[in-house]
């Protein structure tokens, strides 16, 4: 294991030594952290590889020139639509739409759009917007997603204005 | 579920052609790797923040709160917690026949979804620390607005 390693699982490192610690003293904070450490792992290997799989199918069988002419620069108003409802499908919470959002940048999707999409992602995914209409009630559902699907927009095109006059270039290590 | 579909969709293409489907399961597995360690450590941190900020406590704090004070208590634990929807929309409806009014559960829930602070060690992985920073606080003040608006229609707030 070399030095880069051990940076990035350094944190791990720690908290298994923390957790360790704490069962062989009893510590009641640590074990409940542990408990929740486990519960939400569990969440995550439900559907993160398969996730990964599919990005990965997704970067070598889609076109670069499928998504431009759809998402790129180039691309008309129908292209936020087709942002919402590719949010509207994801899967866990945000931390998957970003690699999601990522491997589409690369592919030649705009900002606006990749924006767009996190934004979704984050307030139009199906499955939750169901439990939110029938514990909190349709009108507040419907309320929120027509006032806030319009700011996000709106936002991810200034966002994108400002990342552009800036040259904003994306992270390409990981895919590397 | 998940797995199903992407085991069809794979056996669909692997019939389709064989190398790119391959390649592409291998780009995969090759992502997830390498983004092992900033999900483990989004993990950990999300273990000891719901620990310690629990839904009694989120009840308690927001409980009997109102006003422009309860919403930004509300968009402050909402923007510092991460838990999936089937445990966040019960909570809101507990909040809300406690009499919490529609603008603070609107605060809490979008900022819940929409700002990360935990969420925050992925995202700059992947598109850096500044536009991290930017986004979130474009989302923090969307945030705002919406629950602003959501109380402009309950009637809530009377402009």
């Amino acid at each position: 294991m070399n030095l880069n390693n051990l940076k990035k699982y350094g944190l791990f490192m720690l908290f298994i030594v923390f957790v360790l610690l704490s069962f062989i003293f009893n510590y009641n904070v640590g074990e409940g952290i542990y408990d929740n450490f486990l519960q939400f792992t569990l969440t995550m290997v439900k559907f993160l590889p398969a996730v990964f799989i599919l990005i990965g199918l997704f970067d070598t069988w889609v076109d670069r020139e499928v998504i431009e002419r759809h998402l790129g620069n180039q691309s008309n108003h129908l292209a936020f639509i087709w942002a919402i409802l590719l949010s509207g499908t994801t899967v866990g919470g945000l931390y998957v739409a970003f690699p999601v959002a990522h491997s589409l940048l690369k592919k030649g999707a705009s900002l606006r759009i990749i924006f767009t999409y996190i934004g979704a992602a984050a307030i139009c995914r199906i499955p939750m917007t169901l439990f939110e209409a029938s514990y909190v009630g349709i009108k507040f559902t419907l309320i929120r997603l027509l006032t806030s699907i319009p700011l996000i927009i709106i936002s991810s095109i200034l966002l994108e204005k400002y990342l552009k006059g800036r040259g904003y270039q994306i992270i390409d290590e990981l895919t590397s | 579920m998940i797995y199903l579909l992407t085991f069809l969709l794979t056996i669909v293409l692997f019939i389709k052609d064989k190398e790119k489907t391959i390649a592409g399961v291998r780009i995969g597995i090759k992502k997830l790797i390498k983004n092992l360690s900033v999900f483990l450590n989004m993990i950990i941190l999300v273990s000891i923040s719901l620990y310690f900020v629990s839904d009694q406590m989120i009840v308690k704090f927001l409980g009997q709160s109102s006003g422009f004070i309860g919403l930004i208590l509300a968009m402050l634990l909402g923007s510092i917690s991460l838990m999936p929807g089937f445990i966040a929309f019960p909570l809101a409806g507990i909040l809300l026949a406690k009499g919490v009014s529609y603008t603070v559960i609107g605060g809490f829930t979008t900022t819940l979804m929409m700002v990360g602070v935990l969420t925050y060690p992925i995202e700059k992985e992947f598109f850096g620390i500044r536009v991290t920073i930017i986004r979130n606080f474009i989302s923090l003040v969307v945030a705002l607005l919406v629950s602003l608006l959501v109380g402009i229609f309950y009637g809530e707030i009377i402009i």
